[in-house]
């Protein structure tokens, strides 16, 4: 990609957070979890993300914290390196390089300086065989360390990471236990592992399996001799057990969705926590017992407190199974707005990489099931201006027990959300495929196709009816409508039928025209914008884009381009192309005007491209070179099949981040609140002042006297001396030292050069140490102040003792 | 975490007339009382005073009722054939009517004996009426003449004869004591000035007329005859302004109600129509019997009507305070310690507020749909009392029951009271657009269960031989439309594409698949 270099692909925002447990800190107010190839780091309390450990070139598979020092983390990924964070400061501490792909990551209390991971036995790892090693860390200074020393522990052992566990034998020192998957299926039953969990000090373990049971084998040191007893709950397979730190509990969770906390001992007393969301991935829990952290499918992270209370959720952006509805722009948030958990719309801010709200469009309870057929927002829409939004909800596979509805939602401005306005139960009598608002400002109107050959425009009734009705329907020769499109002005309507496009006029629904372009069938259909929009350009499924001259009723050009997906940039002319071909993604950008593309980019990426989006950028770049120019006033979004969101970022923007991202070094150690970033910002203008005066300090500046201030306030008051004792030594604090401060009062007098030049050697003392930095002092300012230590303060002593 | 969310009962709107001001004012009344009278009711009349007591003349009587008594508070039966057209004087002290054998008869209200007799008329006398000086009284007869009396000297002043057939609609003005306007079975309707003697505008009809009717400005005239209302403009010379044809048998009679003069016609057809400023009609009442007569209280206390079977039914408006006394007998005030205490403590500016969580009440059917009771869900939603007031919470849980994939469980098991309970739900509400799907489902499961073991009970086997029965009845009505919708079509196609496309607005959308579902089913009980 010599050609441009300076536009790039970056995959941005909203990894999985669900793919290892998370793990919290020892004081409970960090929660870690691996993220694409980062560790974040949240607070437990704010649920706000606080800053991330970068260092990793590839998917982060594994973190567990140094059992030696509790504030450091290891951290496992497929690069082949193993790396110890300081994860309060993230600071990279140390490099262990492997060699090969890691999977999982464990420590022993009992063994200090080994680790023990999970490695892919074949060289390739297509095979599902994993091996779990253990490499001695070599001590050494050095940041970067090769540890070559591997001893295999066992082979075959399941790749999943919740099938292995580690117990803190009391009398034999260390024991761990692993199983391979194909174990037990006997009689038909479906009693396979799924996961297992030591308990802390007894001699008991607990497995799941995959019929909903939980076993828990006791006396399992002495060998032949365990027993165990059974436990069922989940009506599906365990996806993860936890025992919590004391033993006292075991806590459970499956694909219901809900947390069971079963009582160690008296195992038919349990309690529940239902409704968390997606389905439960894994649970850790704090060491102190507090808290407890579940992930689930839905990229979610909930921080439950012992008392069974969520106190927190970590929402990352939810990924289903396939994002159904198109990626659309809030208009009124700039949120990213596509499929989130079932039957939900997610507002994702790409801004910030935060998400914001879920919206319910279905309504009903969610029933944790697997095979069951739920209804799914398959189609929603936003007006120009974010006051409206329509949404389609379906459900059945088969078209003859298809269920589906529009619903009609207004923004409200008193509680800054949708609130439903209509519903609409038999819009059609097929499915809707194709949705669109018109973009006037007057008048909202919504056009719906659907398979059963018609098209459907949709008004809010006149005056005093606020709800949503049928205006007109259309159809054309009975043929199945495939998309429909309004011009950027709303007065014309594009409605694709199989080959033939129509254009209708929305004022008196007359057919304006047809236009018609053989082989293949209209697959996606836009109107140019801004100077282009006497253009219509559509494309078919026989590989061909083609673009019309609305004015003439010609075919202006079309070019034979496989496209997947069009999509226009509602800022400017310029319109996207992304086309398969031969197993890449090629994207192009053009104006409608002009047939030569503005921008190529080949091999975008493997997979099929078939959502996009043109987000609008906050500030606008003034890049002029051609290339990157279309990048200016919005960015390029894209869903890739695996659902990966990419988007293309430009070297001035990268290195805008970069400098951004410099200055917004903070303390680390306090969490982000609002409170502390006005603080922060209160003292980088301090510091700025600072750095202005004093080019070589690069810390804020302590006041002198701190440390005696806070002895003074943070001492309990009944073991402070008497207030007569403090006096003195307070006053003094405030007094800025001198190093000169031990020469005699003789040196004082000295002559004025002499003095110059012990400012100078002091001054040069200050630069060699940045620590101490004292703040210079003109020398008039300096006689002062020793002018006044010399007074006699005594008589002060004197009034303080005076007063009761 | 969320917290249940409760199942969605979906409240369709029923289609057809719009609820306006206007109904909601004319639904407010009671539900009518009804009198037996002697024989057909011909004329109701008001006193124009208050108490508003009203003279009723049927067959050879005329009762005086009082607003709220159902017994006559005064008769006068001294007529020797049929009374017709009994009517009051503006101070509601004198009565007058006419007669079957042409003598008009003039009452006090207090005497029972007539105080006067004019005789002149060789035939019946329809209509009598006093004008508004009080001292005349106008009668119009089938020997094609009316005439005019003077009461206190009981002589007829003058007699004219313009109409060429029977006279049966009069309006006395009630501004201008010489006016007043007749109608006729010749289709004419004509204002006589007694001033000048004659007609002084002659206005057609087209068909006999019933009735005519004085707008208070007098400057509107409202005729009935034939299935036509007719208001003219007199201000204009008598020009027509509109020509209402709503009923479909004879319009009777018309009046106007005393707030915001509405205007109300009775017909044969049985039906009283309410028509508003610019004449559409908003609202509708309906009666046993063809309606002869009917009159509007001032400030439209009671509407009275008068059917050929001799049946008045009056109507009485409700008012607030009788609902208020009648909710406050019904609900006792809350008991303190139980529900009020605590409850009405407002807390003040700087008080620390520790809120409490709200709890969630949940139906029962949705508390048992929490813990996953299909079954106990579905008995709960099939109690008599939501059965038949609220069937649609009934069918949301059942679709909701279908949407967890439960539904078949929910059915299983049933022994027959339960079944019968089921079966008979889906006779009454099967064809019902709105819940048809889901009942077609619940129909097919309940069928692939009990296969086995329906001929052991003969009362389910009864019912299914209905539902069988109705099934194939409403897919042959289906049929049938459909065959209508497939003539329509071959008409529409041969007009312009716009028309074609305005049709297709209103046809029924979903009455293919309907069908279809329909005759599936049927045919599934067929098969049994």
């Amino acid at each position: 990609m010599v050609e441009t270099s300076d536009i790039r692909v970056v995959r941005c925002g909203g990894s999985k957070v669900n793919l290892t447990p998370p793990i919290i800190s020892n004081d409970s107010r960090f929660v870690l979890c691996a993220s694409g190839d980062l560790v974040k780091v949240y607070s437990t309390r704010t649920e706000e993300w606080l800053h991330s450990l970068q260092g990793h070139t590839n998917q982060v598979t594994g973190i567990t914290l140094n059992p030696a020092n509790h504030l450091q983390v290891y951290s496992c990924s497929v690069d082949g390196t193993v790396k110890l964070w300081d994860f309060i400061d993230g600071i990279l501490i140390k490099t262990f390089v492997i060699g090969c792909p890691l999977f999982a990551i464990y420590v022993s209390e009992k063994h200090e300086g080994v680790l023990f991971l999970h490695v892919s036995m074949a060289t390739d790892s297509k095979n599902e065989c994993f091996q779990l090693v253990s490499v001695h860390l070599p001590k050494s200074a050095e940041q970067e360390v090769e540890a070559k020393e591997m001893s295999a522990v066992s082979s075959h052992i399941s790749k999943n990471p919740s099938c292995t566990a580690f117990g803190r034998g009391v009398r034999v020192h260390f024991f761990f236990f692993y199983f391979s998957l194909k174990a037990t299926d006997k009689k038909g039953a479906k009693n396979a592992f799924t996961c297992i969990a030591c308990h802390p000090t007894d001699d008991c373990i607990a497995t799941g399996h995959e019929d909903g049971k939980i076993r828990l084998w006791r006396n399992f040191i002495h060998k032949k001799e365990y027993t165990y007893s059974t436990q069922h709950w989940h009506h599906n397979a365990v996806n993860t057990l936890c025992f919590t730190p004391e033993g006292t509990h075991l806590l459970s969770g499956g694909i219901e969705s809900v947390l069971v906390q079963w009582q160690y001992g008296a195992d038919n007393r349990k309690e529940f926590l239902p409704r968390l969301g997606g389905s439960i991935l894994h649970i850790s829990a704090s060491s102190d017992g507090q808290l407890f952290c579940t992930s689930h499918s839905d990229n979610k992270i909930t921080v439950i407190e012992s008392s069974f209370k969520v106190c927190g959720v970590i929402q990352g952006l939810v990924k289903g199974d396939a994002v159904l509805t198109d990626l659309m722009i809030d208009p009124r948030s700039k949120a990213l707005v596509l499929n989130g958990k079932p039957g939900h719309l997610q507002f994702y801010s790409l801004l910030r990489d935060k998400h914001l709200y879920n919206l319910d469009i279905v309504q009903q309870e969610y029933i944790y099931e697997a095979g069951l057929d739920q209804f799914e927002v398959v189609k929603a829409a936003f007006d120009i201006k974010g006051s409206w939004l329509a949404t389609v909800e379906e459900r059945g596979k088969k078209s003859s027990d298809l269920e589906f509805f529009l619903k009609l939602w207004a923004f409200d401005e008193r509680t800054q959300s949708f609130v439903l306005n209509t519903t609409i139960t038999a819009a059609h009598t097929d499915r809707i495929i194709s949705m669109c608002f018109s973009s006037s400002e007057e008048t909202t109107m919504l056009v719906t196709a659907a398979e059963d050959s018609q098209f459907k425009a949709w008004c809010q009734g006149a005056d005093d009816q606020n709800f949503w009705s049928c205006d007109f329907v259309g159809s054309y020769h009975k043929l199945n409508p495939t998309n429909c499109s309004f011009s950027a002005d709303s007065s014309l309507l594009a409605v694709s039928f199989q080959e033939v496009i129509t254009i209708w006029s929305p004022d008196t629904w007359e057919m304006l025209t047809t236009l018609c372009q053989p082989p293949g069938v209209i697959r996606d259909l836009c109107f140019g914008r801004l100077s282009c929009s006497k253009y219509l350009l559509g494309t078919t499924t026989k590989n061909l884009l083609c673009c019309w001259n609305l004015l003439t009723c010609e075919l202006e050009w079309s070019t034979s381009v496989d496209v997947s997906k069009l999509q226009p940039d509602p800022f400017s002319e310029n319109v996207a192309a992304f086309s398969y071909q031969s197993k890449h993604t090629d994207l192009f950008v053009f104006k409608p005007s002009e047939p030569r593309p503005l921008f190529t980019n080949k091999n975008v990426c493997s997979e099929k491209v078939h959502r996009a989006v043109f987000v609008p950028r906050e500030e606008p770049l003034n890049s002029c070179d051609e290339s990157t120019q279309w990048l200016n006033r919005s960015q390029l979004y894209f869903l890739t099949q695996n659902m990966d969101l990419l988007t293309f970022s430009t070297a001035t923007e990268e290195d805008r981040m970069l400098s951004s991202s410099k200055q917004l070094v903070i303390d680390d150690s306090v969490a982000v609140t609002p409170f502390y970033l006005l603080l922060g910002k209160h003292r980088q203008q301090q510091q700025k002042l600072n750095t202005q005066s004093h080019p070589v300090a690069d810390k804020p500046q302590q006041p002198q006297g701190s440390v005696t201030i806070k002895e003074l306030l943070h001492t309990p008051a009944h073991v402070l001396p008497a207030a007569s004792v403090l006096c003195s030594m307070f006053v003094n604090s405030f007094l800025i030292s001198n190093t000169g401060e031990m020469d005699s009062e003789k040196e004082e007098e000295d002559s004025e050069e002499e003095m110059e030049a012990c400012d100078s050697q002091q001054e040069l003392r200050a630069q060699g140490s940045v620590d101490e930095v004292t703040p210079k002092l003109s020398k008039a300012q300096e006689r002062e102040l020793k002018r006044v230590r010399k007074t006699d303060f005594s008589w002060m002593a004197g009034l303080i003792d005076s007063k009761p | 975490m969320a917290s249940f969310k409760p199942t969605k009962v979906q409240f369709l709107p029923k289609l057809g007339e719009k609820v306006t001001e206007d109904t909601l004012y004319w639904k407010n009344y009671k539900s009518p009382v009804q009198i037996k009278e002697f024989g057909a009711v011909t004329k109701i009349d008001f006193s124009p005073l208050a108490p508003h007591n009203y003279a009723v003349t049927a067959s050879t009587r005329i009762h005086v009722y009082g607003l709220h008594s159902q017994e006559p508070i005064r008769s006068f039966t001294r007529f020797r054939d049929t009374a017709y057209g009994g009517s009051f004087r503006g101070d509601g002290k004198l009565l007058v009517a006419g007669s079957e054998e042409g003598l008009i008869r003039l009452f006090d209200i207090s005497g029972r004996v007539a105080l006067r007799q004019f005789t002149g008329h060789s035939k019946a006398v329809h209509v009598t009426s006093f004008l508004s000086d009080g001292f005349r009284v106008v009668s119009g007869s089938d020997d094609l003449t009316f005439r005019v009396w003077d009461v206190p000297s009981a002589v007829e002043l003058s007699s004219i004869t313009e109409h060429t057939d029977y006279i049966r609609a009069l309006a006395p003005s009630k501004l201008n004591p010489d006016l007043f306007v007749t109608g006729s079975y010749d289709h004419t309707v004509k204002v006589f000035d007694m001033r000048s003697g004659s007609s002084v505008m002659t206005m057609q009809h087209g068909h006999p007329v019933e009735c005519v009717l004085l707008y208070p400005s007098e400057a509107l005239l409202v005729s009935t005859g034939g299935r036509y209302v007719k208001i003219w403009d007199l201000l204009k010379g008598g020009q027509e302004l509109v020509s209402l044809k709503n009923h479909h048998k004879t319009v009777t009679c018309a009046c106007l109600s005393s707030v915001g003069n509405k205007l109300l016609t009775g017909s044969l057809d049985r039906h009283v129509k309410v028509y508003n400023s610019s004449y559409k009609v908003v609202h509708n009442f309906d009666c046993d019997a063809s309606i002869l007569s009917m009159a509007v209280a001032p400030d439209d206390e009671v509407v009275a009507v008068g059917m050929t079977n001799g049946v008045l039914s009056v109507r009485h408006r409700k008012h607030k305070k009788d609902k208020e006394t009648l909710t406050s007998r019904r609900r006792r005030g809350p008991s303190y310690r139980v529900f009020v205490k605590g409850k009405n403590f407002v807390p003040r500016q700087d008080d620390f507020l520790v809120s409490k969580p709200v709890k969630q009440y949940l139906r029962k059917y949705d508390k048992q749909l929490k813990s996953f009771e299909v079954s106990k869900a579905l008995d709960t939603a099939l109690q008599t009392w939501t059965r038949t007031s609220k069937p649609e919470v009934t069918v949301a849980v059942i679709i909701e029951l279908n949407r967890r994939g439960t539904l078949k469980n929910a059915l299983a098991g049933r022994n027959e009271e339960s079944l019968t309970k089921i079966l008979n739900f889906l006779l009454k509400h099967i064809f019902d657009p709105r819940f048809s799907r889901p009942l077609l489902t619940v129909g097919d499961i309940v069928l692939d269960l009990y296969r086995q073991v329906l001929h052991q009970s003969p009362v389910v086997e009864r019912q299914l031989q209905r539902l069988m029965e109705v099934l194939g009845r409403e897919a042959e009505l289906q049929q049938e439309l459909l065959q209508v919708l497939g003539i329509l079509d071959t008409l529409f196609a041969s007009l312009t594409p716009r028309k074609e496309v305005l049709w297709e607005e209103h046809c029924p959308m979903s009455l293919n698949n309907h069908c279809v579902s329909v005759s599936s089913v049927s045919a599934d009980v067929c098969r049994i």
